[in-house]
């Protein structure tokens, strides 16, 4: 290891005053930063044409996107025959966004509970308060301070795997199949914003599902369509808030709850859909509370730990060394 | 016209072989869905005698269904109205006009009451007392009320007969209807369509000359030999909506290469019809192979009811595409649990007797 012991001891001095402050920082409930972007997925208006999906593999594998591996081309979940169909069965290292159906019974009808069906979109939920960046030893997970992207990068990566423990939505995965493995998650294509690119999956889809924008306003349009009476026609933006493009299409019959706007501490992401979320692979058991609430009470300890263990080990050498230099001179 | 007989040898129509008719006939019973071996029925039916006169009533209409018929070519025009069946009264096709055309219509329909097929092309108008649509001097309505109860079947052919079609478009100022909302006392057959597929008339009306009863109808009077899929299940462009790839506007790279046209408003995914398999003129064509989305002619509430150009809702999943199921299978850990217990129970139990049966062994030994 590098580094004087002098720096040592600074960044232990340091840690333990930030860990102090942060304390009452993460008392206080954490907000998504001013400049937060993020995504609101409908359901309702999802068709299933999973172009977001091919979409996104296509635009994540440019350089800078999450699946990008120099001169492996697009990773396609089969590697020989027709990848016309690309058919995902799950999140994984090679899919960072994924259309999935919840179907029952005849599952004839849209948005309905008995005898229908419904979509819903999995991929990183960009959570106000992450869990997989909390346990990052490494900082290789971060928060974007101003957009709030939860993003990754490989070169910090140790491959300890702790994220894909900790996040309550199971997002991120691992290329287990590679002899360089990392993490892969949805970075909402934070490597086209330099360019005025926002998220491909919203910017591909035909009917304004998966919608992209600043969180505020997102979370303003999620709950405005909440308010909408079934059956009544809505103009619903395309692409991207402020756009200008948009889809009129019938209001179908919400449940009435936004996903997101709560759920571990809130996320940037937000659903909609005309079923329970339980029903569409969210598990119930996912509460308010941030998931880094959870294990801040012995985390922030952690710095006074070591002070501790500095000190005794400054005393233990103290009581000690005498002896060494004795063994030494002999 | 009924009197004109133009049959050829052992029954089969003039100007075909005999190879062809049979040909064609079990082409028909394919088209409804029926067994090959329907095809000879189908056959002995058409030739039979007793061809049903066919009464052929235009209302509010453009005359395309009348046209779409004329470009049948399997079995020709002349063989449809003069040997397949007997087409009495058509106002486009009629020889005779004016008052004579009339009166050969009402005497048709009194010499074959109860017998004859009512077929009407066009909406109904109802406003006014139906005056924005006369024929000889009287509103098609009431024509249509006094000949619809003395037919065998009626048969509203293309999307105005069927719920009022383009005349019905908002504000829809004569106010323009389907058949079967004036038709109550005996079903309607609806081959909506704009046009519809002739192919799917002679069908039906071959069903019924064939079997003797009408065909199986779905929700909205539509036979479902033709109208059971939608067209978005058979599309030769589906393979594109699947994987996501449209043409974004008309005449861009994915258009010209055949995508999907979901995005520039295809109405397949919402409209029942059998467009993408029968395909129109004989010559394979249909709008979406040419270009130009479904807009939905043959759907109530679609066709002339929604934006051109708006995106549809697709109404169901239709195979072949997969998707990820949203929920695991609930687990089975009880049951293992379970399974796991009556295992080692059976163990214990065998072991309990392996002990003592080896005591006993133990002990005559020791005896």
């Amino acid at each position: 290891m590098s580094g004087s012991r002098r720096d040592f001891l600074k960044f232990s001095a340091t840690a333990a005053v930030l860990a102090a402050a942060g304390g009452h920082l993460a008392a206080s409930a954490a907000e998504a930063p001013p400049g937060a972007v993020g995504l609101l997925y409908d359901a309702t208006l999802c068709i299933g044409c999973k172009s977001c999906m091919v979409n996104c593999k296509r635009v994540s594998s440019e350089p800078g996107g999450p699946l990008h591996r120099p001169g492996r081309g697009i990773p396609y979940e089969f590697r020989e025959g027709d990848r016309v169909h690309d058919a995902p069965e799950d999140l994984s290292g090679r899919t960072v966004n994924i259309i999935k159906v919840y179907r029952q019974g005849t599952g004839m009808v849209k948005d309905r509970e008995r005898d229908g069906y419904s979509f819903v979109k999995r991929q990183c939920m960009h959570c106000v308060e992450p869990a997989c960046v909390s346990v990052c030893p490494v900082a290789a997970l971060s928060k974007d301070p101003v957009t709030g992207v939860v993003g990754y990068a490989p070169d910090r990566c140790i491959g300890c795997r702790y994220c894909m423990l900790a996040c309550p939505f199971g997002v991120p995965r691992f290329t287990w199949d590679t002899n360089d493995p990392r993490i892969v998650k949805c970075e909402l294509c934070r490597h086209r914003y330099p360019d005025g690119g926002y998220a491909a999956c919203c910017e591909f889809c035909p009917t304004g599902a998966s919608l992209f924008g600043p969180v505020t306003e997102l979370r303003r349009e999620a709950e405005h369509r909440l308010t909408l009476s079934p059956g009544s026609e809505y103009a619903f933006p395309l692409g991207r808030i402020g756009s200008g493009r948009f889809s009129r299409n019938r209001v179908a019959g919400y449940h009435r709850h936004v996903y997101g706007l709560r759920e571990a501490g809130g996320t940037q992401c937000l659903l909609l859909a005309g079923v329970p979320f339980a029903l569409l692979g969210f598990n119930p058991g996912i509460g308010e509370e941030a998931y880094p609430q959870f294990t801040w009470n012995y985390i922030k300890k952690v710095p006074y730990l070591v002070g501790l263990l500095l000190v005794a080990g400054a005393a233990g050498r103290r009581l000690t060394a005498k002896d060494e230099n004795d063994e030494e001179d002999i | 016209m009924k009197s004109v007989r133009l049959t050829g040898r052992r029954g089969v129509p003039a100007g075909i072989s005999r190879r062809d008719f049979i040909k064609f006939c079990t082409a028909m019973a394919a088209v409804m869905g029926l067994p090959a071996r329907m095809g000879p029925r189908i056959a002995r039916a058409a030739v039979s005698p007793r061809r049903p006169s066919v009464i052929w009533l235009s209302a509010q209409e453009c005359t395309g269904c009348t046209e779409t018929l004329l470009r049948a070519d399997h079995p020709t025009l002349a063989t449809l109205i003069l040997d397949l069946v007997s087409l009495d009264y058509s106002e486009t096709l009629n020889s005779g006009a004016g008052l004579q055309a009339e009166e050969y219509r009402e005497r048709m329909i009194r010499e074959n009451e109860g017998r004859f097929i009512l077929v009407c092309e066009g909406a109904i108008p109802v406003n006014d007392g139906g005056i924005y649509c006369q024929v000889g001097g009287r509103p098609v309505v009431e024509i249509l009320k006094e000949t619809a109860p003395k037919a065998a079947a009626v048969i509203a052919f293309g999307s105005c007969a069927s719920w009022g079609g383009v005349p019905s478009a908002d504000p829809n100022p004569t106010g323009a209807t389907g058949v079967d909302r004036i038709v109550k006392d005996k079903p309607v057959i609806n081959i909506p369509g704009c046009p519809p597929n002739p192919y799917n008339f002679l069908s039906t009306v071959l069903y019924y000359l064939t079997l003797g009863k009408l065909p199986e109808l779905d929700g909205k009077g539509r036979p479902k030999f033709a109208y059971g899929r939608l067209i978005h299940e058979n599309c030769e462009r589906r393979p594109h909506f699947d994987a996501g790839r449209f043409a974004e506007r008309f005449g861009d790279e994915g258009h010209r290469k055949g995508w999907c046209l979901y995005k520039l408003g295809c109405k397949g995914p919402e409209t029942f019809n059998n467009c993408p398999t029968l395909r129109f003129n004989d010559v394979g064509v249909w709008p979406v192979n040419i270009g130009h989305p479904c807009f939905g002619c043959s759907e109530k509430g679609v066709g002339f009811a929604e934006p051109l150009f708006q995106p549809a809702r697709p109404l169901y999943i239709t195979p072949p595409t997969q998707f990820a199921k949203a929920r695991p299978e609930p687990g089975r850990g009880a049951s293992t649990l379970a399974a796991a217990a009556a295992g080692a129970a059976v163990g214990a139990a065998a072991v309990a007797a392996g002990v003592s049966l080896g005591k006993k062994d133990g002990g005559s030994g020791e005896e």
